[in-house]
């Protein structure tokens, strides 16, 4: 297994666990679980463990490794400044070698079929991934100078479509010159890399970086955080290399061109750091500088963001495996009660798979009347004249 | 141990109990050097009512049950020696009350010290407590119960010193209040009733379990700063010790020793902790540690360190992120140390002993102390780092902390929340009526001798 030299080098000291204010527990399968083995130096040490044959790769084993949501929330605070940036890489080193033994949870196993199968984990024919940009004007890409890549969820869920066709009217609104590849993409393969399988991200990371070839792609807006992760940071190493951009970026960048109402009602808004933006690649500005750029929004931060952010949860393929579940505990619910802490009336997202998993435990909660989850882009939308 | 454990089911509910091969494992050990004690379920209560009931069914099941907070004590007090139930306190994390005219706060037993921490900041800016050097995951309760020490401790002594009250599940499963919390709704005090809390501090969990406590808070001034001084003889330090403790200006007042970085080699630091209201009265502060050593900065035989910014901040972070990286000195993930409680004025003694093991043994080692008190007494200790990867270098650690512990009572000292063979050799010097009222008291409390066995256990 790689990484295996690290793993004994944890001392368990739990910083991992903790935003670096402390506030609360920070590691969302921790925070869900609340048994040390779910905790990021737990982890390593149970690896540590299988590999010596002391333990078995259960179920339960495989549901320890598999509720990690890639946040990275352990390696932005492991005090160990020496294996700190590996541990991440060593726990998907471990998944990946649960995946080479056949030894993977039900969901996981399932979900890595349908991506395998249809190229996206909702096991939906291909021909319907551009479905969610039909009749509103978007146009196939051929020389315009972004590809606009929505990712599976944009693509697939209902409510990513939403957040989809919103930031393509907004992009549109904003004078960017943007196409969409549809049915020619498949998963950009973040979160199959984050579940271990490797094998298969290639192939998925190869297809599109092939299609992207033919047409002589450059620049690319990406919906997701995590596509924005693997399109940005792993499809280089493939011969897939792109000007890589979060849609929040742009629209950071051209939001000085838009007039806004300026009669609204006060909104107040906290706003959700997605993992794969935040701390997977330092991007805390944007969302931010878009906000600030709205009249009578007042952002107010909540105890846990930006480098300490509390994961929503979906990450690491659990959007699709749930496998750290829905409780009262996880970490959705644990967020939005943290956003409400903030009497914020919205609570702000810029990532279509955080959207899906506060927008439930909003619901799940019966919290709908004292908070709405609203995507960026949406919030602009509503303020434009 | 089915029936056992579908009890505690029905008790905490399906999600909180477990006796997976995974839990087992990760519950039999701590970071330091003891062997791993494989307990036979784990359980995460939510409230006193689940507690009560759990100890109640290690009573019903005559069970081992070992009450665990965050597992940092790195002396493997809380591995299940005979086997049974690990009770993980962490769920129970509520700060109940602030009572910021009485300066105490009431915690849940399993509140961290970096949660409560952040809650005093965030709400109660102008008060804190005192931290220890344990990373912010360890536990308020585990850290009284052990009687640790920490960043207030020249200005108010151990840990247990600043405690004023608990409410504890005996092991015969009565819910108890002790100190002023027993008779009124403030938990403000522990005097002038009888002083009972003493049954469950130093104990390592053998007398029931800490539910709740309530304990001291010192104003947190807007102004911190640290002087270090520093000088080249060992013993010189009990009475620069005793200088800088007579003025009764610091907040904490500790020591270092380290053979790296070279720069530090050979060197004794001594750390003096202070805060203020204003930039002023820093400056007095200051001005006044610094007249209390003036006669050794004159004679040229000390002085303080000159500090750049980012080295001073370290010394003021609280809790002092870089001491877990002592862990990794040997790649390997591992330190452990002999904690030992003694007079200051042992202090020469006490670092040639420990210098003679590390040299002898090849450990890599780390030395240092804090006062407790206005020098009434220190907490010297001898941290040894091992590789976890290797057997033998964890047993060189091993024998290098049994030595110590050995040496250190020899010293006239006593190590500090002794692993289970050190508390063989403390009950073997202690005074033997001392030993005998433990056993009668455990036994009193304790009928089954449920609560962690194999700790503070009487060999004759």
């Amino acid at each position: 297994m790689k990484y295996a030299e690290i793993l004994h080098r944890c001392f368990r000291c739990g910083y991992c666990k903790l935003p670096g204010n402390y506030v609360d527990f920070n590691c969302p399968a921790y925070a869900a679980f609340r048994f040390e083995t779910y905790s990021p130096g737990g982890r390593m040490w149970l690896l540590r463990a299988w590999l010596d044959e002391k333990i078995e790769p259960t179920p339960r084993f495989q549901e320890i490794l598999y509720s990690c949501t890639a946040c990275g929330n352990c390696v932005e605070q492991c005090a160990l400044t020496k294996i700190k940036d590996d541990l991440l890489r060593a726990f998907t080193a471990g998944k990946e070698a649960l995946v080479v033994e056949g030894k993977v949870p039900p969901p996981v196993r399932d979900c890595l079929t349908k991506l395998q199968k249809y190229g996206n984990p909702y096991g939906l024919a291909r021909k319907k991934r551009s479905a969610w940009a039909a009749g509103i004007g978007v146009e196939t890409f051929s020389e315009q100078e972004f590809v606009f890549f929505p990712g599976d969820v944009g693509a697939f869920d209902s409510r990513g479509q939403e957040i989809a066709r919103s930031v393509a009217a907004l992009l549109g609104r904003m004078g960017v010159s943007f196409g969409i590849v549809g049915d020619g993409e498949v998963s950009d393969g973040n979160d199959v890399n984050a579940m271990g399988e490797s094998d298969l991200f290639r192939l998925l990371a190869e297809e599109n970086i092939q299609r992207f070839h033919e047409l002589n792609v450059k620049k690319i807006i990406t919906l997701s955080p995590h596509g924005f992760n693997a399109l940005k940071n792993e499809y280089p190493a493939l011969g897939g290399a792109y000007e890589v951009f979060h849609y929040t970026q742009v629209l950071a960048a051209h939001v000085n061109t838009l007039s806004f109402q300026d009669t609204l009602p006060e909104l107040t808004v906290t706003y959700h750091d997605p993992c794969y933006l935040g701390r997977h690649n330092g991007e805390y500005g944007s969302a931010r500088k878009v906000l600030a750029a709205l009249p009578g929004v007042n952002l107010r931060e909540m105890d846990r963001s930006l480098q300490n952010a509390l994961c929503c949860g979906g990450g690491g393929g659990n959007l699709f495996t749930d496998i750290l579940g829905n409780g009262p505990e996880s970490t959705a619910q644990n967020r939005v009660m943290e956003a409400l802490g903030t009497e914020a009336q919205v609570l702000a997202v810029s990532c279509p798979i955080c959207a899906v998993m506060l927008e439930d435990a909003v619901t799940s909660s019966n919290l709908d009347e004292r908070i709405h989850v609203q995507e960026l882009s949406e919030i602009v939308i509503k303020r434009l004249k | 141990m089915k029936q056992l454990y579908d009890t505690l089911l029905k008790i905490v509910g399906a999600g909180f109990v477990s006796d997976a091969r995974e839990e087992r494992y990760i519950y039999s050990m701590d970071p330091g050097t003891m062997p791993a004690c494989e307990p036979d379920i784990v359980v995460l209560p939510g409230n006193t009512d689940e507690v009560q009931k759990i100890v109640q069914a290690a009573n019903r099941y005559r069970v081992p049950l070992v009450p665990l907070g965050a597992g940092l004590v790195l002396s493997g007090l809380s591995r299940a020696l005979k086997g049974g139930i690990v009770m993980d306190m962490k769920r129970m994390n509520r700060i109940l009350e602030i009572n910021e005219m009485s300066r105490y706060a009431l915690v849940e037993a399993g509140t961290s010290q970096g949660m409560l921490q952040a809650h005093l900041r965030k709400h109660f800016p102008s008060l804190k407590h005192s931290a220890p050097d344990a990373p912010p995951a360890a536990t308020v309760a585990g850290n009284i119960c052990i009687h640790g020490s920490g960043h207030m401790s020249h200005a108010g002594g151990f840990h247990s010193d600043m405690l004023n009250g608990l409410e504890v599940v005996l092991p015969t499963g009565e819910i108890a209040r002790l100190g002023s919390c027993a008779t009124s709704p403030y938990w403000f005090a522990r005097a002038p009733l009888p002083d009972l809390a003493g049954l469950f501090l130093g104990w390592a969990g053998t007398t029931g379990v800490v539910t709740k406590l309530s304990i001291k808070l010192y104003p947190n001034y807007p102004l911190n700063d640290v002087s270090v001084f520093v000088c080249e003889n060992a013993s010189m330090m009990p009475n620069i010790l005793y200088q800088i403790t007579g003025t009764q200006i610091a907040e904490d007042v500790t020591t270092w020793m380290t053979p790296k970085p070279d720069w530090a080699a050979g060197f004794f630091h001594c750390n003096v902790n202070y805060g203020a209201k204003t930039k002023q009265e820093l400056i007095w502060k200051r001005n006044l540690i610094r007249s209390a050593v003036e006669n050794y900065i004159d004679d040229k035989t000390g002085g303080f360190l000159p500090l750049p910014g980012m080295m001073k901040q370290r010394f003021l972070d609280v809790p002092a992120r870089q001491l877990s990286l002592f862990a990794d000195v040997r790649k390997g993930g591992g330190f452990e140390y002999v904690g030992a409680i003694m007079p200051v004025a042992l202090f020469p003694q006490a670092y040639e002993l420990g210098l003679d093991i590390a040299d002898r043994r090849g450990v890599s080692y780390s030395m240092g102390c804090r006062v407790i008190g206005v020098n009434h007494s220190m907490m010297f200790f001898y941290a040894y780092a091992f590789n976890r990867a290797d057997p033998a270098d964890v047993k060189r650690a091993q024998d290098a902390l049994e030595e110590t512990n050995k040496k250190v009572l020899g010293l006239g000292g006593i190590p500090w929340k002794a692993e289970a063979p050190a508390q063989k050799e403390i009950l073997r010097q202690m005074d033997p009526h001392m030993v005998d009222l433990m056993n009668r008291i455990r036994t009193m409390m304790d009928p089954q001798h449920i609560m962690n066995p194999g700790n503070w256990e009487d060999d004759r």
